[in-house]
């Protein structure tokens, strides 16, 4: 494959919309493409790429988060996310403006389009991914804080290793590996949401808007959207949550998420849950976090009753303080926690509930 | 009027069974045994059930991987599959899913005609879920993955599926021939049966690259666009505290008190 590199420049944001409005997960990559933007040289620059229909106002808040470019391709006929005209639209401006690296959220459209971009463009897509490298020194160091890599062994002037490091979870989030794309360009990673960090918004930032000509016809699209249906159940935001309180095999039934539903609404939390409980029916997948489920990290995650299956610790580990409670001693989830308490979840989880308000008293009297 | 349903399938370890060496920091893969994907056994029940309603479907199961992939394939027959085909070749060997999209895609071109197809969305080894839609798009099929509902048109011209997104769902609206990637929310795979098991009909065809027909350039470990460049375990989190007390009270009151010095609530 004969692909001169030099011609693919800057990086790009598939700045994922619904309904007109920008998904979480957009800002994040827009935040990590600007890191990264830089990693590789001053007039590098990170571009959203919008697409869809009368969504000219998303551009603002895109620059605000620190995009240097937009580009809007804009069709009545991209007005709904159909794969076919999307994966269109998406390539073609690949092709015409080659981008060097492009990125996408992991979400369910994201996870839809991006296999089939990068197949369209027969170039290389690393799944989920968690953490993303240019700079050679910043990979080695996340290595060597993170990851049980012996980091003597990587060179540093590898020229196969120069491009983008995508780093992600694998076999149940039991095994990590960093993939790179050596060969081809763009390089195209989906990134799991939640993971990468918004940048300060910058009020009243703006750049430079190149509008795509868009070549997506009707014929174009052979699935037909017939409606878009918005679950009566509960928006579950785990993702966003500073406080998580989850419930596990330990609580023994359905039932027992009602004690960790009023815990949640007591700390101002969201419920989550091991994939047990939603293998057995107790709670919807959306409350579930863990290698098949959501990847969180909040401020805080209470685990009551969870044992800290491999799946499930990959999906929450990186939370700030983690506090489980378990009546076996032996249960893994304590290799994770902060504070670990042995014991009945439904005797301690009550009295967390409350003290819960008692709290500073309790800490200016112990001091 | 036959018609043929493909099933995409893969065979791999059973990931809840994985444990790490402590000392090592590697996989412990000895004695993990090797399982239908889960998502793919949706995919095939989703097409036995077409197959159930209709007496001229046939369903085919379509894996690549080592001779052993056959033990997945009996399954698939015990329950009720016509045939299975398994793509084994060194020469596709450590693919990634661009090359084993090339290296199915020509499979299922070598298969000729048939009328739908159904995948998993992913496979728990990788979690990819990009086979499917590159498949798909080298076919140049309509797709719709993340299918949770699954209905035919009389005609069995149009499909109609529920899509799941993350706060609900999308009604779409196919043609046949499209490739579907299934979730465990769309069924209840059943189990192998008597019939199935001892049912001598059934045929089991091993093709190797040059069966299919691919471009060797588009296959294997050194066409794939995608390299592993290192592989790791993540590094244990520190253990932490274990707070000790004698009643839930104090046990509470002693947590709430850290949290507060930490200024987390």
């Amino acid at each position: 494959m004969a692909v001169n590199f030099a011609d693919y420049k800057n990086i790009w944001v598939y700045a994922e919309q619904r309904n007109g409005k920008l998904m979480n997960v957009a800002l994040e990559l827009i935040g990590e493409g600007h890191k990264l933007s830089r990693e590789i040289s001053a007039d590098t620059k990170v571009c959203a790429v919008l697409v869809g229909n009368e969504i000219d106002h998303l551009a603002a808040e895109c620059f605000e988060y620190g995009a240097d470019a937009v580009y809007m391709i804009q069709d009545p006929v991209l007005a709904q996310y159909t794969t076919d005209g999307y994966t269109k639209a998406l390539f073609d401006a690949i092709e015409e403006y080659k981008p060097e690296i492009v990125m996408y959220g992991a979400t369910h459209i994201g996870r839809d389009l991006a296999p089939r971009v990068a197949a369209r463009c027969n170039t290389g897509l690393t799944a989920d991914c968690t953490h993303l490298d240019i700079d050679m020194d910043g990979y080695i160091q996340f290595a060597e804080e993170n990851t049980t890599l012996d980091t003597s062994k990587v060179k540093k002037d590898d020229p196969k290793a120069q491009g983008l490091k995508m780093t992600r979870p694998a076999f149940g989030g039991n095994l990590m590996a960093t993939i790179i794309c050596p060969n081809t360009r763009p390089q195209m990673s989906t990134v799991r949401p939640g993971v990468m960090s918004k940048r300060e918004r910058e009020v009243g930032a703006t750049g430079e808007i190149i509008n795509v000509k868009v070549n997506v016809t009707d014929a174009d699209i052979r699935t037909k959207v017939v409606e878009v249906v918005k679950s009566a159940k509960e928006l579950v935001s785990l993702t966003d949550a500073e406080i998580i309180c989850s419930g596990g095999r330990g609580l023994g039934g359905p039932e027992g998420f009602e004690l960790i539903k009023e815990f949640a609404d007591k700390v101002g939390g969201v419920v989550g849950s091991s994939r047990a409980c939603v293998d057995n029916g107790w709670i919807d997948h959306s409350h579930q976090v863990g290698q098949t489920g959501t990847t969180v990290k909040p401020k805080i995650y209470f685990a009551c009753g969870i044992s800290g299956a491999i799946q499930h610790l990959a999906g929450m580990q990186t939370s700030d303080i983690i506090v489980a409670i378990n009546k076996d001693p032996d249960a893994p989830i304590f290799e994770v926690a902060d504070y670990g308490i042995v014991g009945d979840l439904y005797k301690v989880v009550p009295q967390i509930i409350a003290e819960w308000d008692n709290a500073e008293a309790l800490a200016d009297a112990a001091k | 009027m036959a018609f043929k349903v493909l099933v995409c399938a893969k065979q791999v370890p059973d990931t809840n069974e994985i444990k790490i060496n402590p000392e090592t920091g590697t996989l412990i893969r000895d004695g993990v045994p090797s399982i239908l994907n889960p998502d793919d056994a949706n995919a095939l029940e989703e097409a036995l059930k077409l197959k159930d309603k209709y007496e001229d479907v046939t369903v085919h199961v379509v894996t690549m991987g080592p001779p052993q992939a056959e033990t997945m394939i009996f399954e698939c027959l015990a329950m009720g599959a016509d045939e299975g085909i398994i793509v084994s070749d060194r020469a596709v060997g450590g693919s990634d899913t661009w090359a084993t999209s090339n290296a199915i895609s020509a499979a299922i071109k070598k298969f000729g005609d048939y009328d739908m197809i159904f995948a998993g969305r992913q496979a728990i080894d990788g979690d990819t879920a990009q086979v499917g839609p590159q498949i798909a798009e080298k076919l140049n099929l309509p797709q719709v993955t993340y299918v949770e509902e699954f209905d035919i048109s009389e005609d069995r011209k149009e499909v109609t599926v529920k899509r799941q997104l993350e706060d609900g769902y999308e009604l779409i609206k196919v043609a046949t021939p499209c490739m579907l990637t299934c979730i465990k929310e769309l069924n209840q795979p059943r189990y192998m049966n008597m019939k199935g098991i001892f049912n001598k009909n059934k045929d089991i065809k091993i093709w190797n690259a040059a069966d299919i027909e691919v471009d060797l350039a588009t296959v294997g470990l050194k066409a794939s666009p995608t390299n592993v460049y290192k592989s790791f375990t993540p590094k244990p989190k520190g253990k932490g505290m274990m707070l000790a007390g004698d009643t839930e009270k104090e046990l509470a009151q002693d947590l709430l008190i850290r949290l507060k010095k930490k200024h987390v609530i």
